[in-house]
């Protein structure tokens, strides 16, 4: 269902330009739960971010469930992320005005579905990833771990095909990312994608596949075994 | 994502930012204020001084007979008759015999202006009587010893004795005083305060003559005032048979200065409004402009999660309106509180209270607020989310 070939994304910085993905060519089929792991500034976000149509790349194409991502428009892009993919971002990206229920509704009001709805849905993901009792709260708040678990929970809620998930543990303790972890395999159990990123090697071989980058490159494609 | 919904949202992002909304309602709320409490003051500046232009009189006509003629003069009697033949163009007449004489009270006694008149004095110089009553025709027909008295007189005569009922002595005769006149504030007719009003039948005993060079004409209209001069001078050269021996004039220059002051007075009130309504739209362009630059984070992960474009657009120009449209109604509140409370408190000019004023200072406020709230937002809905997510 992702389908990346010769994929390039360059940043440039004044005179500098910085090649954050370099020739990337990558098939992830439904229902995979593959791990990209890589050093630190490898270019694991800028290719989840690629992934997931938040950025174009440079050059190179990207075919997602068949279609051409780069030949679509703002709007259609913000429809294939609303309904396909759910992300949890590395830096969480709450909106620290409104509390975890708000937060974690947000992308079912922009499918139009009503109020009830929302709040029951969003609760139940709330109760689900253990923040239950802190549906009012701000971001700010709550703690590291309990902000990173209202992100999955947004990205949870409008039960997406593809979920793309930055160092979902990387603000938890063990037993927090185990929890957490659990969580990714059950939705893998029950058939959606999963894309994990991580420098952990140890979180790593608990997914299907490991995707291996250094220096915006892929360096190695394998399946746990 | 439908209206109902864009527009909760807006409320709840209000509400969720309560500091940065009420800071954006101020600007709107001191601009709004400021900009009504400035015109009113200027309004009523301006009324001010069109009104007391105004009640000296703009439909009024003096005649003032300066020759003599060998056969016979005007009587008040021949302009009376005149008067009720062209009731269309002239209103009223009254004639007015003035002079100057000594009035006496008990062992006081000063110098000061007799007016000898009819009842239509009273209305066609805009006389108000505050106690008792003003000259009937009866004290004219029946040559009643009646007076009304000028305040300046109540106080150097009568010391702040009621002189109503009391006799006075003006050149020897008796008179009865039967009213007092109202204070004329103004500087400028400050000697209306110091005169005495007799029916003008009791005047010839004081003028030594029954001839009265000076009558008052009111036009049935402001805009009859010319048709009534012209047929007053035929009138008049009817009898005198020479047109140096007799004046006819309105109050052009009175109507002229009072154009003048309100043309000039409407310049300084649009100036007013013009410069509170541009300092009122930067405050409110600013702190839109940095409420919804500071957002583009929020708007980034709006777009990131599924937010279009005209989702976020649709969001923040409710909120835009919203919070403007709040502010505008408070600082409306406020402008006329000031309004009633302090320039009516004050009282130096008249409160006045522009509805036409208030509703385009609102709808400006509420533009200025909408287009620079959804400005920056329409920007940051552009970017990639990425880029948006970015900033901080
Ligand atoms: N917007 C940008 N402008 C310029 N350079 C960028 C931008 N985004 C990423 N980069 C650069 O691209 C490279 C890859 O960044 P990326 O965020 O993808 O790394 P990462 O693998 O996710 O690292 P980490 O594990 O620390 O999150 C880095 O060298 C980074 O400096
Ligand atoms: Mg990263």
């Amino acid at each position: 269902m992702i389908q990346i070939y010769e994929m390039y994304k360059t940043y440039q910085i004044n005179d500098i330009k910085i090649e954050a993905l370099k020739n990337i060519n990558l098939r992830i089929k439904q229902n995979e739960f593959a791990a990209i792991v890589g050093p630190s500034g490898s270019g694991k976000s800028t290719l989840m971010n690629m992934m997931g149509c938040l950025d174009i790349p440079t050059s190179g194409n990207y075919i997602l469930d068949d279609v051409e991502v780069s030949s679509l428009r703002d709007d259609e892009l913000a429809e294939i992320r609303n309904q396909k993919i759910g992300f949890i971002f590395q830096s969480f990206n709450l909106i620290q005005k409104l509390t975890a229920l708000e937060n974690v509704e947000l992308p079912l009001i922009y499918q139009g579905i009503n109020t009830k709805e929302r709040l029951r849905r969003a609760k139940l993901v709330l109760e689900n990833v253990g923040l239950g009792d802190r549906l009012d709260h701000k971001p700010n708040e709550l703690s590291g771990g309990q902000q990173q678990r209202v992100a999955v929970a947004r990205a949870l809620i409008n039960n997406p095909p593809i979920i793309f998930a930055d160092e979902p543990t990387g603000n938890l303790d063990t037993k927090s990312g185990i929890e957490i972890m659990n969580l990714l395999k059950e939705l893998h159990r029950k058939g959606n994608t999963i894309i994990l990123i991580t420098h952990d090697n140890d979180i790593a071989q608990q997914a299907d596949r490991i995707v291996r980058i250094n220096d915006g490159e892929i360096v190695e494609d394998r399946q746990v075994v | 994502m439908g209206f109902i919904q864009a527009y909760k949202m807006a409320i709840k992002s209000i509400r969720g930012n309560k500091g940065r909304s009420f800071l954006t309602m101020l600007g709107v709320i001191i601009g709004v204020a400021s900009v009504i409490s400035a015109v009113a003051f200027a309004q009523g500046s301006t009324k001010n001084i069109t009104d007391s232009i105004q009640k000296l009189g703009t439909n009024l006509i003096q005649i003032n007979i300066t020759g003599r003629n060998s056969n016979r003069n005007m009587s008040y009697e021949d302009l009376k008759e005149f008067a009720e033949k062209n009731i269309d163009i002239i209103g009223a007449v009254a004639p007015q015999s003035s002079t100057s004489a000594k009035v006496k009270y008990g062992t006081k006694n000063m110098d000061t202006t007799v007016i000898g008149t009819t009842p239509e004095y009273e209305r066609i110089k805009n006389v108000h009587v505050t106690q008792g009553r003003f000259i009937l025709d009866f004290d004219v027909d029946y040559r009643q010893n009646v007076a009304l008295v000028g305040t300046a007189i109540v106080r150097e005569i009568f010391q702040g004795k009621d002189p109503l009922g009391e006799k006075i002595k003006i050149k020897g005769q008796i008179f009865k005083v039967v009213g007092v006149l109202e204070e004329r504030a103004s500087s400028a007719t400050r000697s209306d305060d110091d005169q005495i009003i007799i029916p003008v039948t009791a005047s010839r005993m004081i003028t030594g003559t029954s001839a009265i060079r000076n009558f008052s004409v009111e036009a049935a209209s402001a805009e009859k005032v010319k048709t009534a001069m012209e047929s007053l001078e035929a009138f008049l050269l009817k009898i005198y048979k020479n047109e140096n021996t007799y004046r006819v004039f309105d109050q052009s220059q009175m109507l002229d200065t009072l154009g003048e002051v309100t043309g000039s007075m409407m310049i300084v009130l649009g100036g007013i409004a013009a410069i509170s309504l541009i300092v009122g739209g930067i405050g409110i362009m600013n702190i839109m402009l940095v409420s919804v630059t500071e957002r583009t984070k929020e708007i980034g992960i709006r777009k990131a999660i599924g937010a279009k474009r005209k989702n976020i657009l649709t969001q923040f120009m409710i909120e835009a309106a919203v919070v403007t449209g709040i502010g505008g109604i408070l600082g409306l509140l406020l402008g006329f509180s000031i309004i009633k409370f302090i320039i009516g408190g004050l009282n130096i000019v008249p409160a006045v209270y522009s509805i036409p004023w208030a509703l385009i200072s609102f709808g400006i406020s509420l533009l200025v607020g909408i287009i620079f709230g959804l400005f920056p937002a329409y920007k940051a809905a552009r970017l990639n989310p990425i880029e948006a997510l970015r900033s901080e």
